[in-house]
């Protein structure tokens, strides 16, 4: 079975002190202004939060490949959403004046 | 036998009532060693059945993420249309009690997980129940926390809608914020009350000591659904409540 696998109690503590590390981190450094690298930064804890959280205590970290494949096209298609959404709202202004 | 399904059944007499427990009419075929009761018919083992139902909740919870996907990208969407908007909305929220619950909810997660683990090793029910008490407990404490907030909003105007009063430069952005801040948290709480009923019967069968290290899987899917919310948090926090901490 693909989550067999008894991870020890201590990787559970280490991977809840990193979580708690990353949350006073990302407080620590929404205090500073940092310009638009504020959000580089925000963005960067919570995917590493994000991922310590679905490897280990969601297991995927022992999955079958299958596992791996199914959680990754989620996040692929949210990617596809954002960016051709996105690309669509960000350039509609530069061909305003070129259509006619 | 008026009652006997097995009438109805073209076959020897003593054909067993095809609705009667599957598992004594199942050809043994691999069986060097007993059926295990949760064992259903359509698996081989309780591997493959461990890892269908694992396989399914991801596939699930990957609707999920497009479910959330569409406000954080009207998220994204509003945000790039008035970056100053949303700072100066993201201000007059509560950083420590986001903060708070954050943590909170990591806690959760981490009992959550250790729950799943007292289950895998086999440990009795009563303990793997004080996991998921713990985690109840948890969780509870975040709706509460989030209940005074949402008052607070209430308090001070800050609903959108024709009572919504906004003093800043940027009032329309500020009210489109709040619209999503309560649309957001709102469908991450329910699913939060949602985790709690599923928590409320997993407790109830973990006293029952149905979960052992052969069949845990209610318990691993339950945590799966679990830490997902609490992902979803984690990404919601920042986005909501420290875009505005360095303003002012």
């Amino acid at each position: 079975m693909s989550a067999d696998h008894v991870a020890p109690k201590s990787l559970y503590y280490a991977v809840f002190a990193a979580l708690i590390v990353g949350t006073l981190l990302t407080y620590a450094a929404a205090r500073v202004d940092m310009g638009a690298l504020n959000n580089v930064v925000m963005l960067t804890i919570a995917l590493t939060k994000a991922l310590l959280v679905i490897l280990f205590f969601m297991h995927v970290r022992w999955g079958t490949r299958l596992t791996w494949l199914v959680v990754a096209s989620g996040f692929f298609w949210l990617l596809i959403l954002f960016s051709i959404t996105m690309t669509d709202f960000l350039t509609r202004g530069w061909i305003a004046g070129s259509l006619r | 036998m008026p009652d006997g399904n097995a009438e109805h059944f073209p076959g020897p007499i003593h054909q067993p009532p095809l609705v009667a427990n599957v598992d004594a009419i199942q050809p043994h075929e691999h069986a060097e060693h007993a059926h295990h009761p949760r064992l259903q018919h359509h698996f081989d083992d309780m591997a493959q059945q461990a890892e269908a139902s694992t396989l399914g909740m991801w596939v699930f919870l990957i609707t999920e993420i497009m479910f959330f996907g569409g406000l954080f990208m009207a998220y994204l969407l509003y945000r790039s249309n008035s970056p100053e908007g949303f700072q100066e909305a993201s201000h007059h929220l509560n950083v420590t009690w986001g903060a708070v619950n954050t943590i909170v909810l990591i806690v959760s997660s981490l009992t959550m997980a250790l729950a799943v683990r007292a289950a895998q090793t086999d440990q009795p029910g009563r303990t793997q129940a004080a996991w998921i008490a713990l985690t109840m407990l948890f969780g509870t404490a975040f709706l509460g926390v989030k209940a005074i907030e949402y008052t607070d909003k209430f308090t001070h105007h800050l609903v959108p809608g024709p009572h919504f009063r906004w003093e800043g430069h940027h009032p329309a952005a500020a009210e489109m914020f709040y619209s999503l801040y309560f649309c957001m948290t709102g469908l991450h709480a329910l699913h939060m009350i949602i985790g709690l009923g599923i928590m409320t019967w997993l407790l109830v069968t973990a006293l029952k000591d149905r979960y052992d290290s052969d069949y845990y899987t209610p318990v691993e899917v339950a945590g799966l659904y679990w830490h997902f919310v609490d992902i979803v948090w984690i990404f919601l926090f920042p986005l909501l409540y420290l875009i505005g901490a360095h303003a002012a």
